[in-house]
């Protein structure tokens, strides 16, 4: 048990974000306590939201875990965090679990963010249909020739099944937004307990493709231009691409509140969709809401 | 005076009494709660599910047949690399090295022993995979076998401190009679010391294997946790996906309770099944081989 609780603390990058302003006096018993747990996706972005609003209301405390949207999900049903950060929508099953312990789950829509493919600099495939990424993850295409590139094994990265990114990727991407698919992933996909196992991998790899959040790909790695289908324009994810829906492989980013919000924790949330905090999430390369 | 020692000695049993017991209660107690959350999955899960060869928990398909034998085959790379260099070092310490070089060998040795796991994992996704990659030209670095070699360097801490104390406790008489009749010092070795300490170097094979086989997070990091059933031959240099690493990778996720959350457990109860299997082996070969010896003795 104790090695499951190391490696949550590392795999899925947990940090606490520490109050900035310790210079508050130790005898305010009116600090208010806000858990927020889930998404690795989101987890630096509410960091950086923690951090910033807690400099400007020093009566709030913000604790901010990462794990994945699942656990996110889980420790809300659970009634253990006050905000379940989430990169995909809840399941209808997960609303089931969550009322049977009482819980009502509120969605909140904090921001968007765009799934890049990302390959190795030293790859000249750059162009990929949704049709040929749903093939190569699902181990039709298994050699990079097949899509105009080198004659090399492809070899398929993907994030952990707990992660909202993997679901949402099976969904629009191997399914291509066909409920009735039954599509899965091959099984030699290889999956990464985080975001930045991919990345080094990728960095490391010239046959390998993966998938990341916009905000997570660093500048020396290739991002794939993605068209919606075969003759269709290629698009490369940016902020401009996402709002005007060009960009196909885009998302909500949510959290999760147990009933609507009330008292500091709707302060918060307000404030989330404010002006202020939407600048953040521009700066970390995710999509502001309006 | 002669009565307080007498309670104190009452005391000082009962407690080392109750330490000796207390392991047996705990085993007992891990058993007992892996079986009652585990043993539910046997109902959940059908038999055909449950010995597929799909592992995909978010589709409800739970076939543990790819995750028992990545496990397998992660342990038996791992042996096949600390086994003769755990042995091997074993012998070079306790019986060719020079004074001077054992003072600097044996606590090298164990300072490997006490290196987190994660920062080997950490080492073997940098430098380990890639060069492997490279080197042995497969599609990735991220496989079993990158796996088995970290694994092997866990493991040979364990069994070279627990090996040499075997070699060291054969009396000197027996090498000093073996030199006697002429035999050289690799004779001495080979026919005379190893075979007096095989119990011994059997012990601490079967500790490595325990530690090989239970070792998480370096494993989760370096083999790429794809799920495919390794019972080819080139399944060592392949991407695999072991017991640990999937409860590890998902026990945060799963909510209390589920089928998925039992399943966990059901692994868990399997990989506990195989250590006790181990250990049975092991210890039965080991008491086999001690009466063995005593008979001769006598």
């Amino acid at each position: 048990m104790k090695r499951v609780v190391v490696l949550f603390l590392l795999s899925s990058f947990i940090v606490t974000s520490c109050s900035s302003s310790s210079s508050q006096s130790p005898a305010n018993t009116s600090t208010k306590y806000i858990e927020n747990k889930g998404s690795d996706t989101i987890v630096n972005l509410a960091l950086a939201w923690a951090e910033t609003y807690q400099a400007e209301r020093s009566d709030v405390r913000i604790s901010v875990t990462g794990g994945g949207t699942g656990t996110g999900i889980a420790a809300l049903i659970n009634n253990t965090v006050d905000i379940a950060s989430a990169s995909r929508r809840i399941k209808t099953e997960e609303i089931e679990a969550a009322q049977a312990n009482g819980v009502n789950p509120v969605e909140h829509v904090i921001a968007r963010d765009a799934i890049a493919v990302i390959v190795n600099p030293d790859n000249p495939v750059s162009e990929l249909t949704l049709q040929q990424l749903s093939d190569i993850y699902s181990g039709k295409i298994n050699n990079w020739k097949e899509v105009g590139g080198e004659d090399r094994p492809i070899v398929r990265l993907s994030r952990e099944t707990n992660s909202g990114t993997h679901v949402y990727f099976l969904e629009t991407v191997l399914r291509l937004g066909n409920s009735d698919d039954k599509t899965l992933f091959s099984t030699d996909t290889l999956l990464l307990p985080s975001s930045e196992g991919i990345i080094i991998e990728v960095r490391q790899n010239p046959n390998a493709i993966g998938y990341d959040g916009l905000g997570y790909v660093p500048d020396d790695l290739k991002m794939i231009a993605i068209a919606e289908e075969t003759g269709g324009a290629y698009v490369l994810p940016s902020i401009p691409t996402v709002n005007d829906k060009s960009y196909p492989i885009a998302r909500d980013l949510y959290m999760y509140t147990d009933g609507e919000p009330t008292g500091f924790v709707k302060d918060y949330l307000d404030w989330i969709l404010g002006a202020e905090a939407q600048e953040i999430v521009a700066e970390l390369g995710f999509v502001p809401v309006h | 005076m002669e009565k307080s020692l007498n309670w104190r000695e009452f005391i000082i049993t009962r407690l080392i009494q109750t330490s000796g017991y207390s392991a047996i209660v705990f085993v007992a107690l891990i058993f007992f709660f892996l079986i009652r959350e585990g043993a539910p999955t046997l109902g959940e899960v059908d038999l055909a599910n449950l010995f597929s060869v799909r592992w995909y928990p978010i589709e409800d398909m739970f076939g543990i047949l790819p995750l028992i034998t990545g496990s397998l085959v992660v342990t038996i790379g791992a042996m096949l690399i600390a086994f003769p260099l755990g042995i091997g070092t074993a012998v070079y310490i306790s019986e060719i090295a020079p004074r001077w070089m054992r003072e600097i060998l044996k606590p090298l040795v164990e300072l490997l022993g006490g290196l987190p796991s994660v920062v080997l994992g950490f080492l073997g996704i940098l430098l380990v995979s890639p060069f492997l990659r490279v080197f042995l030209d497969l599609p990735t670095g991220l496989t079993a076998f990158t796996g088995s070699l970290l694994l092997g360097g866990i493991a040979v801490p364990t069994i070279v401190s627990v090996a040499e104390d075997a070699l060291d406790a054969v009396p000197r008489s027996y090498r000093e009679g073996a030199w006697a009749l002429g035999a050289t010092r690799w004779q001495t070795i080979w026919r005379v010391t190893l075979p007096a300490a095989k119990s011994g170097a059997l012990t601490a094979v079967m500790l490595g294997i325990g530690r090989a086989i239970g070792e998480t997070m370096t494993v989760m990091m370096v083999t790429g946790n794809a799920p495919v059933l390794a019972i080819k031959l080139g399944s060592l240099f392949a991407p695999v996906r072991t017991m640990t690493a999937t409860i590890a990778a998902e026990m945060g996720e799963v909510a209390n309770g589920s089928v998925h959350y039992h399943m966990l457990f059901f692994i868990g109860m399997t990989l506990f099944l195989i250590s006790l299997a181990v250990n049975i082996v092991a210890s039965s070969v080991v008491f086999r081989a001690k009466k063995r010896a005593e008979r001769i003795l006598s």
